[in-house]
């Protein structure tokens, strides 16, 4: 039976993984994310699982690539300081396909900013941290029961497609607390990697079948392989022959394209007749949704999009969205638009963007962009 | 056919090392080791990150992986956390475990984790060139120290023994059969375990301080240790340039996950 409990955005996010099969956390203390590690540490070994506080954010996410290499569910949390850090090995989970879980509870920045202060600031980090070009798929939950699901969804797609897996929360997210329904258990598809690989003789770790996802058993589980974040062939040790180079990155970069349908969650408001639409993800999307509403009992219609999935960047839902409205406002709460730049990429001339920034450290509020959409209405905007 | 080629990727040959390189002898060693110790070449596995000694790993038929510059034991940490069954030994080379990944090191000894590390001492970055490391002793030339190193040289063993590994040891190529007897007691012990193995880089190191003769090297490095029993007759002054070789710690401390096991009753049923 499902069952209705109060619970906090950061505590959704531990309770969840718990019931996605997490058996290794390893994380370090950072505000707005530290109640997850505490959850985990008194929750995890009653589990099957084990809890470790490492040294620093760089230790966490290495010690969690390692867990997952040898064949455990992992994951750690953080903040923007600690999400800096694990840039590095964030960037060589991609690259040797290592399947790993990052939440990432986002404060204000750059810098120490302000650790009890939400903002949107690491979407690009999320994608482009990392030196070189390698895939993620990063999700922002907007309420604590979405936080709860798509932690889920992180660690199932995460070992779907062997790759990392970013939870794109926010402080405001992090530390709400909400009346949440959540299912049983065992209500849940949980999805665990492959593990139909070639006998030894025959197996190469990076040869791929038709998926274009590789299968990697246990480390220590019976097969002798190399994992090797240098570039490397089928055979997974080091190899700079130009066509290997070429394979390897391409074949990473381009494996979650084949899934863009399974990967790319959006949720949609369409109204007939509407010329404005608003764009918004993550704990921004609840004061907009008010302001849809109140826009609407003054007479104007205004279409939703929210990604649900914020990489890949849900382009397609974009660009349909944009052949039907005259404007798109972003509301975000970072200086520079970093998803209003996705969204002008994505329309192509075909809508106008107006980006909406707020960066004081408070949430947005449903009256200030009831008050763009007047503004966008009358031709102000 | 040697019976040691089973532990080898034979099709990885040739080796990337110099000619002269001492890397080969305490990998060489670490081989015979664990064959003597007879552990099961499936659930040993191989930790290793970046540069000369970094990279050898790879040419051994164990399960193995090679992590970013210094990360080796942040993944060994979390594969012995996943799975503690399993042998996990972290070749290192000495700019890999004592300074990008020194922060690790330390810690990986104060938990006493259960992990064999590895680390190929010689006092010299050698896959980028030849810059100076953490155990560059005062005066020696690199291509970052052109006019002599003035930082003065970690002392691996005793920054380890400090912050809590349970055995430690040093020894060097040229004594090959101790080295090889004392990393079978480093990977048989139940705690984090050291090994130093001192070993020479005539390409990089030894250019550029005259004295890239590989045998040279190597009988400066025999010179360079004297046993703990040979220290106590040493005044202070002769002491100074001297490392200590063999066993310099070996005690009985709670394992990591030993202890994270018992205090949390952890149910091993569920996993």
């Amino acid at each position: 039976m499902s069952k209705k409990v109060l619970m906090q955005g950061n505590q959704a996010v531990a309770e969840a993984a718990i019931v996605a099969g997490v058996k290794v956390c390893a994380g370090y203390p950072i505000t707005p994310s530290t109640e997850v590690v505490e959850l985990l540490a008194r929750k995890m070994p009653s589990h099957g699982g084990r809890f470790i506080q490492m040294e620093d954010e760089i230790a966490s996410i290495g010690a969690i690539i390692g867990a997952s290499a040898a064949g455990k569910k992992a994951m750690t949390a953080t903040s923007g300081p600690g999400f800096s850090l694990m840039q590095e090995l964030l960037g060589y989970a991609a690259m040797v396909e290592i399947p790993i879980v990052i939440y990432n509870a986002q404060r204000v920045g750059p810098s120490t900013g302000g650790a009890t202060k939400p903002q949107q600031g690491d979407i690009m980090q999320t994608k482009w941290g990392s030196h070189g070009e390698s895939p993620r798929i990063a999700l922002c939950p907007s309420s604590v029961e979405e936080a709860y699901k798509l932690t889920i969804t992180a660690f199932n797609l995460s070992e779907k497609y062997m790759v990392p897996v970013v939870i794109l929360g926010d402080e405001t997210l992090a530390h709400i607390r909400e009346s949440i329904t959540i299912p049983e258990p065992d209500s849940f598809e949980i999805i665990n990697r492959r593990t139909d690989a070639v006998p030894q003789e025959e197996y190469l770790p990076y040869k791929v079948d038709d998926t274009c996802i590789p299968v990697l058993p246990p480390l220590g589980g019976g097969y002798r392989y190399n994992i090797s974040g240098m570039i490397h062939g089928d055979k997974g040790v080091p190899n700079l022959a130009p066509d290997v180079i070429d394979s390897c990155i391409t074949r990473i970069n381009n494996k979650l394209k084949k899934y863009y349908g399974d990967i790319v969650m959006v949720e949609k408001i369409e109204k007939k007749g509407s010329k404005i639409a608003i764009l918004a993800y993550g704990s921004t999307a609840r004061p907009v949704k008010s302001a849809i509403e109140m826009a609407k009992k003054n007479g104007i219609k205004v279409d939703f999009l929210r990604p649900i999935t914020i990489w890949p960047f849900p382009e397609r839902e974009v660009k349909e969205m944009a052949s039907k409205v005259d404007k798109i406002l972003v509301p975000e709460m970072n200086i520079e638009g970093q998803v209003a730049g996705l969204v002008k990429q994505s329309v192509e001339g075909a809508a106008e963007v107006i980006q909406f920034s707020k960066v004081s450290g408070l949430p947005l509020y449903a009256e200030e962009i009831y008050h763009q959409i007047i503004k966008i209405n009358r031709g102000e905007k | 056919m040697s019976k040691l080629d089973k532990y080898l990727r034979l099709d990885q040959f040739p080796h990337f090392a110099c000619s002269g390189c001492g890397h080969g002898v305490a990998l060489a060693a670490m081989v015979r080791a664990i064959d003597k110790l007879g552990l099961d070449q499936n659930t040993t596995v191989m930790v290793c990150a970046i540069g000369c000694a970094g990279r050898l790993p790879v040419y051994l038929n164990f399960p193995s992986i090679r992590t970013p510059h210094g990360r080796a034991l942040t993944v060994a940490t979390g594969i012995k956390l996943a799975n503690p069954e399993l042998k996990v030994i972290v070749f290192m080379g000495d700019g890999d475990a004592g300074a990008i990944g020194g922060n690790h090191l330390i810690h990986a000894a104060r938990r006493n984790i259960d992990l064999t590390a590895i680390i190929a001492i010689n006092e010299i970055y050698g896959m980028t060139g030849g810059q100076y490391a953490p155990t560059t002793q005062p005066g020696h030339l690199a291509s970052t120290a052109p006019f002599g190193m003035i930082e003065p040289p970690m002392d691996i063993c005793k920054l380890v023994e400090a912050a809590g590994a349970s055995f430690v040891a040093r020894g060097d190529i040229y004594r090959v059969v101790e080295l090889e007897k004392l990393m079978l007691k480093a990977i048989s012990h139940k705690g984090f375990s050291v090994v130093e193995a001192l070993t020479n880089c005539p390409t990089q190191f030894g250019r550029r301080n005259k004295n890239s003769k590989p045998s040279e090297m190597i009988k400066k490095i025999k010179e360079m240790t004297i046993t703990k029993k040979q220290a106590e007759v040493f005044s202070k002054e002769e002491l100074e340039h001297k490392l200590i070789r063999g066993i310099l710690v070996e005690k009985e401390r709670p394992e990591y996950i030993e202890e994270y096991d018992r205090i949390t009753n952890f149910n091993k049923e569920v996993s």
